[in-house]
């Protein structure tokens, strides 16, 4: 029932709007035993990954969110919110989810 | 041999610079003595603005310290004005009776702010913008508040217009011309600079023409010629300066629109010198520091001996030192005969860039909003080239010359060693490298130290910063003072900058202090929000994503993502029913550890985030509260059982310890605070390795602080002994706000106490008691504001959205609140 009929083939979860997580903030989606954090920056745009800090599983969606990217409240490593990928000197990557916006509803692909 | 003696009259930046030289070409030759009408020692007049707008102090802008003058043995009377020079004795004598005798006198009166003889000029209330005085008396005047009114939109009126605005007025500008800084700008600039004081609040009036001032025992009100009346408790009029000729004329030194001198800066009379704004050569006055810099060498090295070196004049750009309003203007402007326009415009960026050419060269260029190729322009200017073949992107700039990119080092690579990089002193690029490299400097403070080049008005900073970056190469690693990779200020900076310029909000800081990046980061953003919420208490509004997580859900994060929950103790203090509740609160949500801290009281570990409201809600009901174990702000106060149990304890320590924790709780710090109370001199509560210490003796409380014992280990250093404990927790409380006004983002105490010197500290704290209760009233004050549970305000639905899944799919793994109440 929440998925949207012209995307059949794909699993588009309706997951809430955008007003119920605070600006340059996250809230997170449980999907069985994963949860996802999903991010809203400073300019309204909106990214999912998965809520692991790439280095030590730390919650990324605890992080402070700043310039399209989470930094992880563990120990610093700076996630980017669009490919999951660590900045600078760091390496690794979260898994990240394809995330859309309609008006303000935001759906999150789950297939991924 | 004997030296020659030599007099100045008047200790301006002119002569300043002239003694420099002259003590470098010959520093055996002179007996200095120097009079000036001025109190003080020779300072950097442009730089009045930034102290006006609170951007700098007094003391930054210092050139020549007592010690200079000490160190070359020269006299300088200070507040001596020189009322005569008798030529023939070859003797001058100041106003309180000092005469001294000279081989060779230099004249450096400067020049005289004009006063418009409109009817109320002499009004209290209406000041000239030249010295520390006016400065002073416009700091005192924004203080009462009320609207500025600036006479004279010119350089100086629209620095005093936006310092003035900084420091909280009201402020309207009147200028009689059409447009704003017409001698330095064209219509087009003019209108664009007038937008930009708008849009900051400042009313600009054009084609006003002042008639009278009218107050009855102070400035009251403005009236302009066509009968508006404008309100106004301070008028600046800055509408030009005069050449300060009298003495010299009384002297009978050849005197015209200023001091006449020839092309080696001497008078008529050979032995007499002038330099400065009140020098008149080859039919020309100035009013900007370059070409005065220029008389002082020249000058300097006629002293020193024979020489043939010779003033000439040269244009000098102007710049407009406001922060964030960027102008660039040198040469011709106007309309002319031959005259040829080159314009680009960009009216979203608010960027204007105009060329003027005549016969194929530039001889002018006004420049608003992007004025990176000024310097570029500037040399054009002075070289004279033929630019025809530069002339279909001469307009886009350096950068976009043949296949270059926009590569800001190519361009400085680009510029010639004549190339004038720092136009207040007129340093070439050549001499900025050449010192580089024969006297291995490798900071910028030392390339200020030894070339002047950006040591005065400082625009040029990143010019010689890049010229330092060419000539060093991968060793010149550009000092990161700044707090963080988004700005260049260091915390000190920002911290003064929020303040004097008053900005209350993220925002309003990232941009008036010109972040890099459009929202800062993980390191800026959490100090900004402390900043602003110690600086306005009651105004800010805290901004919780700037937080880190731990004091966004007040609970500290545990490496596998749960939280510990520490209830207030006071003083180390519990009882029965608080130990049964948390005892339940264990069961009930199955917390896998508790652990007694250091701090004296239980710490809950392993608690689900999602559980945290209701477990604070247990804790609630039992009168617990936070215990902010998780804040940069006051933490524990540790105590011993002292004089209610123990045969050694002098007062009563425990009982102290609860009355501080009371007082000082909730308030947010630069980093931690961790105090301790102890009974007597044992020391069981540890106090002198604390923030804040207190020994109870049998005459009363020795207070301690700066105890360090962390990774760095440090004892206390002693701040004073009191007899009372109201005493106690007033010092308690100054100390404290004085570090969270100073305190850099987290900086301890002992870090900070060091910064500034524990001297300091004592001195405001202990002995001056008026600054000692200032501090107290202002940390009572804003404890109003900080002084509520916040783990209350969540169990009634503060940020709800924190503990919650935004959606829940599949099997959702089971919350511990499901788990069925013990039995009571
Ligand atoms: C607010 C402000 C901003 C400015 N901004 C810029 C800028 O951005 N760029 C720029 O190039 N220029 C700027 N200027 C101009 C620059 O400051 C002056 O050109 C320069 O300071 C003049 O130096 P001077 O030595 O000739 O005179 P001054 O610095 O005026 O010194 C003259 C001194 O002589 C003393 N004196 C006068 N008569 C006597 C006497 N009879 N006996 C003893 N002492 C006497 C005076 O008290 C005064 O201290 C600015 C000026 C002001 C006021």
């Amino acid at each position: 029932m929440n998925a949207i009929s012209r995307d059949t083939a794909i699993d588009w979860r309706h997951v809430g709007t955008i007003d119920d997580i605070p600006a340059q903030g996250a809230r997170c989606v449980t999907n069985g035993a994963m949860t996802i954090a999903v991010f809203r920056t400073a300019d309204d745009r909106v990214f999912a990954l998965e809520d692991k800090c790439p280095h030590r599983n730390g919650p990324l969606s605890q992080g402070i969110v700043h310039d399209g990217c989470v930094t992880c409240p563990l120990h610093n490593w700076v996630i980017s919110l669009e490919t999951g990928a660590a900045q600078g000197a760091d390496e690794g990557r979260t898994a990240s989810f394809p995330i859309r916006l309609d008006g303000r509803d935001i759906y999150l692909n789950l297939t991924a | 041999m004997t030296k020659q003696k030599l007099v100045i009259i008047g200790n301006g930046m002119a002569p300043g610079r002239m003694l420099e030289h002259l003590f470098d070409l010959a520093p055996d030759a002179f007996d200095v003595t120097i009079f000036n009408a001025e109190p003080r020692v020779n300072y950097d007049r442009i730089m009045l603005s930034p102290v006006l707008s609170g951007e700098k102090s007094f003391d930054d802008i210092v050139i020549h310290d007592d010690a200079w003058y000490a160190a070359r043995n020269i006299a300088l009377h200070k507040g001596h004005k020189v009322v005569a020079i008798d030529r023939d004795a070859r003797t001058v004598t100041s106003a309180g009776g000092i005469t001294a005798a000279y081989d060779k006198l230099v004249v450096a009166t400067g020049s005289n702010p004009f006063i418009i003889p409109v009817p109320g000029h002499t009004l209290p209330g209406v000041l000239a913008y030249r010295d520390l005085d006016d400065v002073e008396g416009m700091t005192r005047a924004a203080a009462a508040g009320g609207r500025a009114v600036v006479i004279g939109g010119g350089l100086l009126g629209l620095e005093a217009a936006a310092g003035l605005k900084a420091q909280g007025m009201d402020v309207t500008v009147l200028h009689l011309m059409p447009t704003l800084m017409e001698r330095q700008l064209d219509p087009a600039a003019g209108y664009l600079l007038q937008k930009e004081l708008e849009s900051r609040g400042i009313e600009v009036i054009c084609g006003a023409n002042t008639k009278a001032i009218h107050g009855q025992e102070k400035v009251e009100q403005v009236e302009l010629e066509d009968g508006t009346l404008i309100d106004a408790s301070l008028v600046v009029m800055a509408v030009g300066i005069r050449p300060n000729t009298q003495l010299a004329r009384d002297a009978g030194l050849e005197v015209q629109r200023g001091i006449v001198t020839d092309s080696a800066m001497r008078t008529s009379d050979p032995d007499i010198f002038s330099v400065g704004e009140c020098v008149e050569v080859d039919c020309r006055v100035y009013g900007l520091v370059a070409p005065l810099y220029q008389m002082a060498k020249v000058a300097a090295t006629h002293l020193a001996g024979a020489s043939d070196a010779a003033f000439a004049h040269a244009e000098t750009p102007t710049k407009l030192k406001v922060t964030g309003v960027n102008l660039y203007s040198v040469g011709e402007f106007g309309d002319g005969p031959g005259f040829e326009d080159i314009v680009l415009r960009d009216a979203n960026r608010g960027t204007y860039k105009r060329i003027i050419l005549k016969n194929n060269k530039v001889i002018g260029t006004v420049l608003y909003g992007d004025v990176a190729d000024g310097t570029w322009y500037n040399e054009f200017l002075k070289s004279g080239e033929d630019v025809s073949a530069l002339r279909d992107t001469l307009i886009f700039g350096q950068a976009r010359q043949g296949t270059g990119a926009a590569d800001p080092l190519a361009a400085i690579a680009n510029l010639s060693d004549d190339a004038e990089i720092c136009g207040c002193n007129g340093i070439c690029k050549g001499t900025i490298v050449n010192a580089i490299r024969d006297k291995g400097l490798s900071t910028l403070a030392e390339v200020r130290a030894h070339t002047k080049a950006s040591a005065s008005c400082g625009t040029c900073t990143g010019l010689v910063e890049g010229v330092m970056a060419l000539t060093l190469g991968d060793q010149f690693a550009k000092k990161a003072e700044g707090m963080c990779g988004c700005t260049d200020l260091g915390h000190g900076d920002v911290r003064r900058l929020i303040v004097a310029k008053g900005l209350k909000s993220i925002p309003a800081v990232m941009q008036e202090l010109e972040w890099k990046t459009s929202g800062g980061c993980a390191k800026c953003r959490p100090a900004l929000n402390y900043y602003l919420l110690s600086d306005w208490p009651g105004e800010y509004r805290d901004d919780q994503q700037s937080r880190f997580i731990n004091e966004r859900v007040h609970a500290n994060i545990q490496k596998d993502g749960t939280y510990s929950v520490v209830p207030r103790m006071w003083g180390g203090m519990t009882s029965s029913d608080e130990l049964r509740a948390i005892a339940n609160v264990v069961d009930k949500f199955n917390i896998p550890d508790v652990k007694v801290t250091g701090g004296q009281r239980i710490d809950l570990l392993g608690v689900r985030k999602e559980d945290l409201p209701a477990v604070w809600e247990d804790l609630n009901k039992a009168g617990m509260v936070s215990g902010h174990a998780y804040a940069k702000g006051l933490r524990t106060v540790k105590t011993c059982v002292g004089s209610t149990w123990c045969r050694f304890g002098t007062q009563d320590s425990t009982g102290l310890g609860i009355k501080l924790e009371k007082f000082l709780w909730g308030s947010w710090t630069p980093a931690k605070v961790k105090l301790a109370v102890t009974g007597c001199p044992r020391n069981c509560a540890e106090a002198t390795c604390k923030d804040i210490g207190v020994i109870c003796v049998d005459s009363g409380y020795q207070i301690v602080y700066g105890g360090a014992a962390g990774l760095h280990i440090q004892g206390t250093t002693e701040l004073g002994t009191v007899k009372t404990e109201e005493e106690v927790i007033e010092i308690a409380g100054a100390v404290t706000q004085m570090y969270r006004e100073q305190g850099f983002y987290l900086e301890r105490i002992y870090k900070w106490a060091e910064r500034v010197g524990y001297d300091t500290v004592k001195a405001a704290i202990l002995d001056d008691l008026d600054s000692r209760r200032a501090y107290y009233e202002r940390f009572v004050h804003s404890q109003k504001f900080s002084q509520s549970d916040p783990w209350s305000e969540r169990v009634s639905g503060v940020d709800k959205h924190e503990f919650k899944p935004l959606a829940v799919f599949g099997d959702a793994p089971a919350t511990a609140t499901t788990v069925t109440e013990p039995a009571e």
